[in-house]
């Protein structure tokens, strides 16, 4: 079966003061129907831009899409028309964002930010988005939703905004459904709850989910595949157990030895915990003939610097953008 | 309790501002040079000492400025604001009387600068560095510097005496002659000139706060919220963005309402508005030191 989404050779450029810069360079992804994968990486990666771009919402007169075609359902998305892709967002490509304290209108309530999706994607009457909003506030399970309906986003607490978003975002219950770091902004018993809700409407609707995250937590148990990116190109991706259990990419394993629940268990011996050394590059290094890790990297040699490592294969359609991905 | 507690202390306070203002314009009036007197006599060609002596008898200016200003006060807190010299009625159906005038100005202009300057300051925002957005910006600094006189003359000679599409002074046409339409239509025609004038310099500030207020909101994250949601290009704008960008205009509106009514005495001499701003500007030409009085007393009480 063809892929839901397909990216292909994606190059997003940004307009900065130093020039264009290649935030997202050379994009290749795919996501079946129902497939959940997650995007990893630090801040500034493209992680973001990507799911913006798939969106058709890069910031206006700063990003574009410079090159390269994103299918949804075999519909290119680049060249649609504005018109068509107002169809498309918030129907069939849905996305929720970090921020749910100011991801909501205050100066409405609730309920008419809901209805308001149903009505203009559905066609459907005030009152009749108005009862289904109702439905929605129960399915992401917000206690006495008749009456927080008329509540304004000030009386609700971060984790309520949230479960507002996901009613938002699944109200016409989309085929895809982009969560921009979802529980980075909520305190850590609420980002567990988020989680289950998700992947119980995920369940419940057959929704393919692109998950933004650095918390290799979530991705462990929120996808089945992850593509990890660094300075936008993507370094490695594949099933997420087999990455976890081998990454095939120095920066994916900086990575993952950061947290440490999922390296061992309490009872074992525990690794020591490291760090990736340095920081992301800025802008206006992107797009360089070399690998953009090799700053940071432990085994950096001579051939890091001088060229762009291209993208391994490996068997279960595992791939690694590393020089010295056979060794690792 | 607490509430009227505050209620009262606020009243409190109030009357006792407006009592300082009083003794205070007393004072200043008193202060400045040639009274009533002075203007009887040369309205008659000029008097001697003698009749000026009476004069200001008659009118109880030869009294001390201690006993004046008593009895003023004392009027005063009875709700009388004295008789106008030159006027010959009393100050407070004068105001009354000029009221209206001033208020329908004020308004026209207040509401007229507010919804020109905020569509201005949309349509700047959305295109922040367009031509429009350039030419708005040109408008809105020269509103805000150019004095309103000047502009309300330039105005004059531009619209009234060039080509003539508005009349040139006056609030209504005494000649004409028909139903409550007709003379509508004719004050309107009236005020047309006037509004601009008043509304230049708020219109700048209003399209400026809009513009910057704009900007802001259409950055938010609610704003990408309601794009990520499909909703049309005017729908964003308008439902979602505008009603948050809004707060911060009314807010300054509220502020700027007392520099609208000082800037309409101004307006109302070039155009020879028949309102409270004409009245204080020929009262301080006749020295009609009661008109004078009650209208600044008058206009403090309203703020």
């Amino acid at each position: 079966m063809a892929p839901l989404l397909k990216v292909e050779n994606l190059r997003i450029e940004l307009a900065t003061r130093a020039g264009v810069a290649p935030v997202i360079d050379n994009l290749n992804l795919e996501l079946g129907h129902g497939e959940s994968i997650s995007f990893v990486g630090e801040s500034g990666c493209g992680k973001s831009m990507t799911a913006l771009a798939i969106m058709g919402l890069l910031p206006e007169g700063i990003g574009r899409v410079a090159s390269g075609s994103i299918q949804f359902d075999g519909e290119e998305l680049t060249t649609a028309s504005p018109r068509r892709l107002r169809e498309i967002r918030g129907n069939e490509i849905s996305m929720i964002f970090q921020e749910p304290m100011t991801s909501l209108n205050p100066v409405y309530t609730v309920g008419e930010q809901i209805a308001e999706v149903l009505r203009a994607h559905q066609g459907l009457s005030q009152k009749a988005a108005w009862k289904q909003a109702i439905e929605l506030l129960n399915a992401v399970q917000i206690p006495n939703p008749k009456s927080r309906m008329e509540s304004y986003p000030f009386q609700m607490s971060g984790g309520q905004r949230q479960r507002v978003m996901i009613a938002i975002a699944l109200a016409c219950t989309p085929k895809i459904l982009i969560a921009d770091e979802p529980t980075t902004a909520l305190d850590v018993t609420v980002q567990a709850q988020i989680f289950d809700l998700l992947r119980d409407l995920r369940a419940q609707t057959g929704t393919s989910i692109i998950m933004i995250t650095h918390d290799m937590g979530a991705v462990a148990e929120m996808s089945e595949r992850m593509i990890v990116m660094y300075a936008g190109r993507k370094a490695e991706e594949g099933p997420v157990d087999q990455v976890i259990a081998r990454a095939r990419h120095p920066y994916t394993h900086g990575l993952i030895s950061c947290v440490p629940h999922i390296v061992a268990n309490l009872t074992e011996e525990r690794q020591d915990l490291t760090e990736v050394p340095g920081i992301v590059p800025g802008l206006s290094e992107f797009g360089q003939d070399l690998c953009l890790f090799s700053s940071r990297c432990p085994r950096v040699t001579d051939q890091c610097r001088q060229a762009r490592p291209p993208e391994a294969h490996f068997g279960n359609s595992r791939i690694s953008a590393c020089w010295h991905a056979e060794e690792l | 309790m607490n509430a009227l507690h505050v209620t009262t202390t606020r009243i409190f306070y109030a009357i006792l501002l407006l009592l300082a203002v009083l003794v205070l314009n007393f004072t200043m009036m008193h202060l400045a040079p040639g009274d009533v007197a002075d203007t009887i006599a040369q309205s008659m060609g000029g008097a001697d000492e003698e009749t000026m002596a009476q004069i200001r008898a008659d009118y109880g200016l030869d009294k001390s400025f201690l006993v004046q200003l008593g009895s003023y006060l004392g009027r005063v807190l009875r709700f009388d604001l004295g008789y106008s010299f030159y006027y010959n009625q009393p100050v407070t159906s004068l105001i009354l009387q000029r009221l209206p005038a001033t208020l329908l100005l004020v308004f026209t202009a207040q509401i007229f600068a507010m919804f020109i300057g905020v569509v201005l300051g949309v349509i700047s925002a959305r295109r922040p560095n367009g031509i429009l957005s350039h030419f708005v910006t040109f408008i809105a600094l020269f509103g805000y510097s150019a004095p309103v006189f000047w502009t309300g003359i330039l105005l004059l000679i531009g619209f009234s005496l060039k080509i003539q599409w508005f009349p040139v002074a006056g609030m209504r046409d005494v000649t004409l002659e028909g139903g409550f339409a007709v003379r509508a239509l004719d004050i309107m025609r009236h005020m047309v000139l006037p509004t601009i004038t008043l509304s230049s310099i708020f219109l700048a500030l209003y399209s400026r706060l809009s513009r910057a207020s704009m900007m802001e909101t259409l950055g938010s994250d609610y704003v990408r919220t309601a794009k990520a949601k499909g909703l049309t290009e005017r729908e964003v704008v308008y439902k979602h963005a505008l009603k948050n960008a809004l707060s911060p205009v009314i807010t300054l509106a509220g502020l700027q309402f007392s520099a609208v009514i000082s800037g309409a005495v101004l307006v109302e001499t070039v155009f020879a508005w028949p309102g409270l701003g004409t009245l204080a500007f020929q009262s301080i030409l006749a020295r009609d030191t009661p008109t004078i009085l009650g209208i600044l007393f008058f206009s403090s009480s309203l703020l």
